[in-house]
Formats: C-alpha cells, sequence, structure tokens
C-alpha cells in the first residue's frame, strides 16, 4: 500500500506529479488552483527529483514553456483554472496540432467573465469540443475524488504518450478545494537523457544527432493538401480513442428503471441522490463518465430500452446533456438539472429534479 | 573551351555553403536580408560544433519556415511566443545551446511580454531579432518598428505619432534589465556588416556557453517587397533611414550598458 495522506484535491494532483517523474511545471496563479504551484515551491522538487518549476508571467506564456518542453521530450505538467484556460487556448490548439504529449488540468471555476471563484463545470464544451481553433480533440479525464486527482496525473501521462496527445484533468473548485485521504503512488525516476533519447528521437527536439534527419515540431503546413492528411492522421487517432480509451462508472445501475448521469463533483453529489431515491422506492441509478471525451457513447447507449429517462446533472446551464442525448439518439426523454455560476447544488435538490423528470413535469 | 566541371573543383572553391542549411530553396524574396540572417546563424553553430546540441525556436512572420532551412531540431513557435517557447526548452535542457530567431512584429508587438520577462529572468538563451519596421509576411502593415512617416499598408499616408504611437526602440529598452548580457544591433547588408554580425553570433554563443544570461542581436534588415523598392534600392533607404533611428553598434558588453548608451537613454 502507498502512503497515505489528507490532502487538498489541488495537493494530491501536484504531490502525484512529482512522485510520477515529471520534468516540469510552468503556471501562473489563479483561484481556486494556486495551491497547485505554492505546493510545488513549497516541495523544492528540484531537490527531490531534478523537477524544474516556473511561475510564469501570464498563461500565453506558461503554455508555450509547455510546448517548448514538451518538444524536447520533457514530461510537462501545468494547472490553471476557467479564464487561465481559456488564455490557453492558443498553446493547447498547436500542441495538438504538432501532437505533444503533456497533462494540462482545469480547476474549473464559474463564469463567464471573471464570474466567480466558486466551482463549476461549465468548461466543459470548452474541454471536450475543441476550446481552440482547429478540429482536434483532448483527452479529458474528469476526476470525482482526491483520490482520482492523484491517479489521474499518471493516467494521463500514460495516454499523452501513448498517443502523443494532450490530456486535460478537468476538476472543479469544489475537488480542488476539498481534503479526503489519498493513497499516493511511489516515487518514479524521472527519465533520463538516454531514455529520452531511446523513446523519443524519432520526433522529439533535443538536439539532431548525425545519424537522423532534423526533427521539426510545428504545426504548419501550408500545401492544404497535406494539411488535410495531417487532419485525417489526427481523426484517426481520436477514432482510436473512442475505441480503447473510454472510461466509465456504473453505480446501482443494473435494475435501474432511471439514470442520473453525472461527472465529477456532480457525481460526488448524485451518489447521495440515489441513495435518498432508492429509500424513497425509486429505482435511480448513477452513469458516470470519467472521460468527458472519449465520452461513454455506446455504453450509455446501452440503457436504451431500459431505462425510463435520464437526468442529466451538471453545474452548468447544460453542456453535458448534448453528449447524452447524442448517446442515447434521442430514444430516451433527457433532462437536465444543475445549479452554476459558482452555485452547488444538494443532493435533496437534484432528488426533487429526478422526482419531477419521473412526474414528466 | 573550359567547361563548368572544369572549374568547379576542391581546389578552386573559395566558399561553400554550410552543412548546417539544407537545400532547399529559400522562401525569401530576392534581396531580403533573412537569407543572409540565417545562415550567419548556422555557419557560427558549425564552426562551433555545436549542431547536436543546439535547438531553434521559429517564429510566425516570414521567417515561419527557418526549420525548412536551418539543419538543426527546429520548434516552430505561435506568433510572439519563441522567448516562452525557448524557456521551456531551455530550463529542461539547461545545457543545450538554444536561440530564438524572430521578427519585429513578434518580438516587439505581440510578443513584447514573453521579450521582455525572458529577458528579466535573464534565461541563458541567444535571441536573433530581425529588425525590418514592417510586418513583411502579412503583405507589409505597420510594426511596432515603423518609422515616423513611413508608409505601410495600414498607415498608407504614413506612420502619424499622434494616432499610431512611436517606433519602439525594444532593444534598448531591454538592455536595460539585469537579465541581458550581451545587446548589441547589427545589419547584413554588406560583407563588412556580415563579418560584424557573424562576429556578434560568435560572441552571443559563448555568452551562452558560459551561462551569463540572454544575448540578444538586432539585425536591422531589409524588406524590399514591404517597403515597394528594390533590393539595392531598400538597402539604400535603410541606411538613409532606419539606421539613424536604429543606431548600429553594441548597446551592452559583458552586463555593462556602452558610455553612448547609458547618455542616450537619458536624454
Ligand atoms: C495570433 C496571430 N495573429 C496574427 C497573425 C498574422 N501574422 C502572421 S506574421 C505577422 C507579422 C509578422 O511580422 P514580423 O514579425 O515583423 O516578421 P517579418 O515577416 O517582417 O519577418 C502577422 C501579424 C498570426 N499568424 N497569428
Ligand atoms: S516580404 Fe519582406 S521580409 Fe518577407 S521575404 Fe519578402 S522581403 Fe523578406
Ligand atoms: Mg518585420
Amino acid at each position: 500500500m502507498g502512503e497515505l495522506k489528507l490532502m487538498k484535491g489541488n495537493e494530491a494532483i501536484a504531490e502525484a506529479a512529482i512522485r510520477a517523474g515529471v520534468d516540469a511545471y510552468f503556471g501562473y496563479p489563479i483561484t481556486p488552483q494556486s495551491e497547485v504551484i505554492e505546493y510545488l515551491m513549497a516541495e523544492q522538487p528540484e531537490e527531490r527529483t531534478g523537477m524544474v518549476v516556473l511561475q510564469a508571467e501570464s498563461e500565453l506564456a506558461a503554455i508555450n514553456m509547455v510546448y517548448g518542453a514538451a518538444a524536447a521530450g520533457k514530461k510537462v505538467f501545468t494547472s490553471s483554472s476557467s479564464p487561465g484556460i481559456s488564455l490557453y487556448q492558443e498553446g493547447i490548439s498547436y500542441i495538438a496540432g504538432a501532437e505533444l504529449p503533456c497533462v494540462i488540468a482545469n480547476v474549473v471555476r464559474g463564469g463567464p467573465g471573471l464570474g466567480t471563484i466558486q466551482p463549476s463545470q461549465a468548461d466543459y464544451f470548452q474541454s471536450t469540443k475543441g476550446g481552440g481553433h482547429g478540429d482536434y480533440k483532448l483527452y479529458v479525464l474528469a476526476p470525482a475524488s482526491v483520490q482520482e486527482m492523484a491517479d489521474f496525473i499518471q493516467l494521463g501521462f500514460d495516454i499523452a504518450y501513448k498517443y502523443r496527445n494532450p490530456v486535460m484533468i478537468q476538476s472543479d473548485g469544489m475537488i480542488g478545494q476539498m481534503m479526503e485521504k489519498v493513497e499516493l503512488a511511489d516515487q518514479r525516476p524521472r527519465w533520463t537523457d538516454e531514455e529520452i533519447k531511446q523513446m523519443h528521437d524519432s520526433w522529439a527536439a533535443f538536439g539532431k544527432g548525425d545519424h537522423r534527419e532534423r526533427n521539426i515540431i510545428t504545426s504548419l503546413d501550408l500545401d492544404s493538401a497535406k494539411q488535410e492528411k495531417h487532419n485525417h492522421h489526427l481523426q484517426a487517432k481520436y477514432r482510436r480513442m473512442e475505441e480503447e480509451e473510454v472510461l466509465f462508472e456504473e453505480i446501482n445501475c443494473e435494475d435501474a428503471e432511471y439514470l442520473i448521469v453525472a461527472y465529477g463533483s456532480s457525481a460526488r453529489i448524485s451518489m447521495k441522490s440515489i441513495d435518498l431515491a432508492r429509500a424513497k422506492g425509486i429505482k435511480a441509478g448513477l452513469f458516470r463518465p470519467i472521460t468527458l471525451y472519449p465520452f461513454p457513447m455506446k455504453q450509455l447507449n446501452a440503457y436504451v430500452g431500459k431505462v425510463k429517462g435520464i437526468l442529466s446533472v451538471e453545474m452548468s446551464a447544460g453542456q453535458l446533456i448534448e453528449d447524452i442525448k447524442l448517446a442515447v439518439e434521442c430514444n430516451v426523454p433527457v433532462k437536465h438539472f444543475g445549479r452554476y455560476g459558482g452555485m452547488i447544488h444538494s443532493p435533496e435538490e437534484v432528488l426533487t429534479a429526478l422526482e419531477n423528470l419521473i412526474k414528466g413535469e | 573551351m573550359m567547361d563548368i566541371k572544369d572549374i568547379v573543383k576542391e581546389e578552386n572553391l573559395v566558399y561553400t555553403k554550410t552543412k548546417l542549411m539544407t537545400d532547399n530553396i529559400l522562401s525569401y524574396c530576392p534581396g531580403c536580408g533573412h537569407g543572409t540572417a540565417h545562415r550567419i546563424v548556422m555557419e557560427v553553430i558549425d564552426e562551433l560544433g555545436l549542431q547536436s546540441q543546439t535547438v531553434g525556436i521559429a517564429p510566425v512572420g516570414c521567417s515561419v519556415l527557418a526549420y525548412d532551412f536551418m539543419n538543426i531540431d527546429m520548434i516552430q513557435a505561435a506568433h510572439g511566443r519563441a522567448p516562452a517557447v525557448a524557456t521551456g526548452v531551455k530550463r529542461t535542457m539547461p545545457d543545450k545551446y538554444v536561440f530564438t530567431y524572430q521578427g519585429d512584429g513578434d518580438l516587439a508587438a505581440i510578443g513584447t511580454a514573453e521579450t521582455i520577462h525572458v529577458c528579466n529572468r535573464g534565461e541563458n538563451i541567444t535571441m536573433i531579432f530581425i529588425n525590418n519596421g514592417i510586418y513583411g509576411m502579412t503583405g507589409g502593415q505597420m510594426a511596432p518598428t515603423t518609422l515616423e512617416g513611413m508608409k505601410t499598408s495600414t498607415s498608407p499616408y504614413g506612420r502619424d505619432l499622434k494616432s499610431m504611437g512611436n517606433p519602439l526602440k525594444i532593444t534598448e529598452l531591454i538592455a536595460q534589465l539585469p537579465g541581458t548580457y550581451y545587446v548589441t544591433r547589427q545589419a547584413v547588408h554588406t560583407p563588412a556588416a556580415v563579418r560584424k554580425t557573424k562576429k556578434a553570433v560568435f560572441k552571443a554563443f559563448e555568452v551562452q556557453k558560459e551561462k551569463k544570461g540572454i544575448s540578444f542581436i538586432e539585425i536591422v534588415s531589409n524588406c524590399n517587397s514591404g517597403w515597394k523598392m528594390s533590393p539595392v534600392k531598400s538597402n539604400e533607404w535603410m541606411v538613409e533611414h532606419m539606421f539613424p533611428f536604429y543606431p548600429m553598434g553594441d548597446i551592452k558588453v559583458d552586463g555593462e550598458l556602452v558610455k553612448s548608451n547609458k547618455a542616450e537613454v537619458k536624454s
């Protein structure tokens, strides 16, 4: 068993990054996730593993530092919250276009604009439907506990390197700020220069040896036919992720007549709501997408003909609901419920929304 | 009669292109200074034997395709972000050599924040800054460096300082920061200027080797297409108009401002 600690989600993700053998973290402070860089600065990972931590002058700079280090074949992690993630979008589009691996955490807060510092899930579209310009996809993981904040770092890097694609961990101010028991993974050594050379010599820009052609990291191709081909390649990669990398959880779904579909904090809250519903004799189950992209389309579609209705619960005005409707192809009635703008729904509010759905309201 | 084959022989060679320039045909307009500047940087890296230890960062601008011509590992950065990209590379590979190659729009407009902060942190990199007073790539719009009265496609009646702001001497500005160690302004329009610039680039990589901080080389260059002049005329115009405002020479050496610049900054 790994080391057990009581930690905030933001601290757990930072500690997990050190232990995953990350080479560098670049970031810029923003609530509710400043504990990530504060924890890293206090921990001095340079001494522990040689990991570099740098406070950039802006999110524009931070994400481009990520781009540079990832281009050199280094394992890079960064984190921010909604307004900062908006500034990341240019860089993320370049990173996706140039096919660089990295892990980015978004500890979402209420918007739009400067919004609020309280939790929200209103960045679902931004994370899953592009965010920046061009046809690209991020692999998006939604942790529902402090444990998952920690675990998704290593999982994120595994996927990022398997597909050479940026990975987004989308949590929110609640998961980032709350304290829970977490079991930490053992320290992995950072890759040596020799290991990086062996693994990434075919693409990374760390200095051209005589044995190979120069490596070029770019997202540009002025020849549109070639750019289209590159896009085909990216799309094939995304289809492969959709086939092979979907993650989800089902709670009390076997005999369910009604489903709540929710991720992250909303899933945590809805776990209580289905207990309350069952106590009242309502056969309710919780379907939790763990990957927001690729979304568990087929897995949710399997409930068509089995359940009478689906309640989409999200701290937003209704973004997740669009993917649910696509998944069930409008063969099941789907309703949205959620508080937003920084407000958090209670389990009882979710139960009432479920009862209203059952009543057909 | 003598055949070309009789002439192209090892013993007759007085000059060869460095192997650090690829055989790809340059995408620059004939007469443009970019190609010469590329060659100088590649010659220096070649002569120092640093090909396997150097990573270059290309900007957005006419030199966006620098990686097509420079035979080293290269990273193409978003518009203005090359200094941040270079920081990511250098911080994780402190023993490698890293340089950015940027135009004036890239370095002194959209990327001003990245430029100032990379210099302020004193990242141990080399910055090559091609100042042609215009946005060459996008068809000749006004740049932060465009001179007063200079006509461009977005200042068709000439740059008006009142409404369009002043030409920015970013090089003098960053020379004030403690993180910069060697700051100089050069050109590439004559053989003598090329030799001086090459010396400056050598020095810059030397500074990087000694881990002394930023070395920053501005190259005042022509954009004959954007300026709508013949190559020869553009170089004459550059000497006559650009050089008085952007004077040639060292601005900071060994971390110390040179005297004439101390005076100029005060006035
Ligand atoms: C975010 C963004 N904004 C605008 C552009 C369009 N753009 C491309 S190059 C350029 C100006 C380049 O000028 P400069 O840096 O002076 O380089 P030059 O071509 O003169 O060498 C602009 C505005 C872009 N590619 N990206
Ligand atoms: S447009 Fe200007 S800067 Fe660009 S290649 Fe032509 S002459 Fe050079
Ligand atoms: Mg220019």
